[in-house]
């Protein structure tokens, strides 16, 4: 259909979003391939901790932040005609904070104390959402460079999906915060100032002042990087609402996930954000769901039990030469068990409709033998995408 | 017990099914949501959670973390400062705090739960933790602390409060799966960074949503030989009995697909210690998503798995 196509070529900027466990990444692998099958064009994919298999089927053996092509040759091998490039690189958050620390520092001196702080690693590292704002931060960086007609983002796993979205605002609001000019208070004025106070009071007493002088001093070389810290997270939000970008939200139909896609998809209009599409992945075929497979079932129960010697099951039996007892136990248990299934497809098609008025568009891609993890995997997937409608 | 696993899992139910099983066993427990999204007290079908627990059901209280309350309450009890108000601006500037130094915000809510455990307030408590992705850094928090921290109240306490995470009779991790690639291979990924960055022990691996064997081996030929007698079957259930053969055959491939992963996390566990973990396995219950009914179901399963004996040491 042409809805993904379409999408496909009039954004620069495409986030895939959801929760954990969804297929985010190979789903924003699958757009990267659809794209660069119908467009003469650069396309890159940003992927956070992907599947070992799927990184390799990339060509992506090691983590790092400059783009890898994905060779022609891989494509041809796999039977997947592209006329566009490929290009992928996997997210790394200790080297982009320090690509950002360095491009950032107003000079060496203080790139080099901000680099060499105790602090720094375990601030970059562990800091919760230092993965979201990186991100963000990576995908401003290549749309600034205008090396890539479109960018796709798989974003991180997030316990709340929103916290990528609000992470450069929660950088901007830091450094104006009353937090970091109390942190930031000269050591002796600190006990002076009437504001922070009963703040250095408590805090002495709970982290320790060496604890809180370490922070400080982090802080305080920081803040003179403030000036573009505070830029560039205005710049990644005006980038996050502009037209040229979208959201593709995915998930599956079990209830939480799209419970979340649900949230999700509302939250980013609510923002004034671009919902592109939701992407419903590992979806039951909706025949398991009609009236006449369920009759069929309850049939076919009847016909195996109804005649223990002979039937359909002796019929099948004498057929295919194997024991009748067996045949019988086989259409029984393929009746029996048909609802079990039957069930689950009816939730996730009740759950589809939930979606459907969420997003202009909303693509189902089904259940698929297996993890995808090669490039002929990615292409028949972009082929469910492109038919998903 | 900690229990953790791969968004999506059913972490959230299969805490809630552990903290159903204990109580039943009459243990008084503590169910704890560390994430505020609210899953929890949709497995129970209760209102909304609050720091200050909320009895839900015979020995079973539950609660959800605020790491604000917890400095709160942690500054009444150890600090003891008396008037809040007056460092309310602390409050309102506490995000940022736990944001910018490493391990405060996590290290309230670990502190939190061992200070219940140092007080003996309850049998058991079941954590429902952050997913694979943060536990580490949760559960880590006070060992990075102690690390960074030289003086100060926070420091003195770090050290009780490993004692208790880093004590097997006392802490345990419950890591939570499903038999698919990328929750076993981060169900892996996660064993050896507990092994390796924190002291605590990992106690089991939950295999939750199991998918039944339908068919044995033979059975299994008869099913993909099935179209040579379609029509035989179609006379007798009717053109959608394909739709019906289709279905078993892809939920025995679900399985099937299911099985190699599970028997890669086992391999991986065999190898890993002399006494591999135990991996408990809770089927898929066809029911829904979650809610009441199934935090049941998969409680009746895991009562099934685990000796229920209440002084074990499973818990």
């Amino acid at each position: 259909m042409a809805e993904l196509d379409n999408l496909l070529a009039s954004r620069e900027m495409i986030l895939v979003a959801g929760s954990g466990g969804v297929g985010k990444t190979t789903i924003a692998a699958a757009l990267g391939v659809a794209a660069a099958e119908r467009q003469k064009s650069r396309v890159l994919v940003i992927t956070v901790d992907p599947a070992r298999r799927l990184a390799s089927a990339l060509g992506l053996e090691e983590f790092g932040n400059v783009p890898v092509r994905i060779g022609p040759s891989a494509f041809e091998e796999a039977g997947v005609k592209v006329r566009g490039e490929v290009w992928v690189a996997m997210l790394d958050t200790k080297a982009g904070w320090d690509e950002l620390i360095t491009r950032q520092a107003p000079d060496d001196e203080t790139r080099a104390a901000v680099l060499a702080n105790p602090l720094y690693e375990n601030i970059t590292r562990r800091f919760v959402h230092s993965h979201e704002y990186l991100a963000m931060e990576q995908l401003h960086d290549l749309h600034a460079r205008g090396e890539f007609d479109l960018v796709i983002v798989d974003t991180p796993p997030s316990r709340n999906a929103l916290s990528i979205l609000d992470a450069p605002a929660r950088m901007r609001e830091f450094f104006g915060s009353r937090l970091l000019r109390w942190l930031t208070v000269p050591y002796r004025s600190r006990l002076f100032t009437v504001a922070s106070k009963p703040f250095y009071q408590v805090a002495d007493r709970v982290l320790g002042s060496r604890f809180l002088q370490d922070i400080a001093d982090f802080f305080v070389l920081f803040q003179a990087m403030e000036t573009g810290f505070v830029r560039r997270a205005t710049e990644i939000e005006a980038l996050l609402v502009d037209p040229r970008t979208a959201f593709v939200v995915v998930t599956t139909l079990e209830t939480a996930p799209s419970h979340e896609a649900r949230f999700l998809a509302r939250s980013l209009v609510q923002r004034g954000m671009s919902l592109g599409a939701i992407v419903a992945n590992r979806v039951l075929p909706e025949s398991l769901a009609s009236t006449a497979a369920a009759d069929s079932a309850a049939a076919l129960l009847e016909a195996a039990d109804a005649d223990p010697t002979g039937g359909v099951a002796g019929d099948v039996a004498d057929q295919l030469e194997v024991p009748l007892k067996q045949v019988t136990a086989v259409l029984r248990q393929i009746a029996t068990r048909f609802d079990d299934v039957a069930l689950v497809a009816a939730r996730e098609s009740d759950r589809r409709l939930e979606l459907v008025d969420l997003a202009p568009v909303v693509l189902t891609v089904p259940w698929l033998s297996g993890d995808i993890h090669d490039l002929a995997g990615l292409g028949s997937l972009a082929d469910h995408l492109r038919s998903g409608g | 017990m900690w229990v953790t696993g791969k968004g999506g899992v059913g972490k959230t139910t299969v805490a809630a099914a552990i903290a159903d099983v204990a109580a039943r066993h009459g243990r008084n427990t503590l169910v704890c949501e560390m994430d505020a999204k609210g899953a929890l007290a949709n497995a129970f079908d209760v209102g909304e959670l609050t720091f200050e627990p909320t009895r839900i059901a015979p020995n079973l209280q539950a609660m959800t973390m605020n790491t604000e309350d917890s400095l709160r309450e942690y500054l009444r009890l150890f600090v003891r400062i008396p008037l809040l108000g007056r460092i309310g601006p602390l409050a309102s500037t506490f995000d940022f705090v736990a944001d910018a130094a490493p391990g405060v915000k996590e290290i309230l809510g670990v502190g939190k739960l061992c200070y219940e455990v140092r007080e003996r307030h309850y049998d058991l408590i079941v954590v429902d933790a952050e997913a694979s992705g943060h536990i580490v850094s949760q559960i880590g928090a006070p060992k990075v602390i102690a690390d960074l921290v030289q003086v100060g109240l926070v420091r003195d306490q770090t050290q009780w409060m490993l004692d208790i995470l880093d004590d097997p009779q006392r802490t345990g991790v419950a890591v939570v799966t499903t038999p698919e690639e990328m929750p076993v291979t981060e169900t892996i990924e996660l064993l050896a960074r507990l092994r390796d960055e924190t002291g605590a022990h990992a106690s089991a691996v939950i295999a939750n949503r199991v998918l039944p064997v339908l068919f044995n081996r033979r059975e299994q030929r008869i099913v993909d030989r099935l179209d040579e007698v379609m029509p035989l079957l179609v006379d007798v259930a009717g053109p959608s009995v394909a739709t019906v053969v289709e279905a078993a055959r892809l939920t025995e491939t679900r399985r099937s697909t299911g099985a190699e992963h599970m028997d890669r996390l086992r391999a991986w566990l065999d190898n890993d210690a002399e006494t591999p973990l135990p991996i408990i396995t809770v089927p898929e219950m066809f029911s829904r998503g979650s809610g009441p009914r199934v935090v049941s179901l998969v409680a009746d399963a895991l009562t099934d798995e685990l000796d229920p004996d209440p002084g074990g040491s499973d818990g």
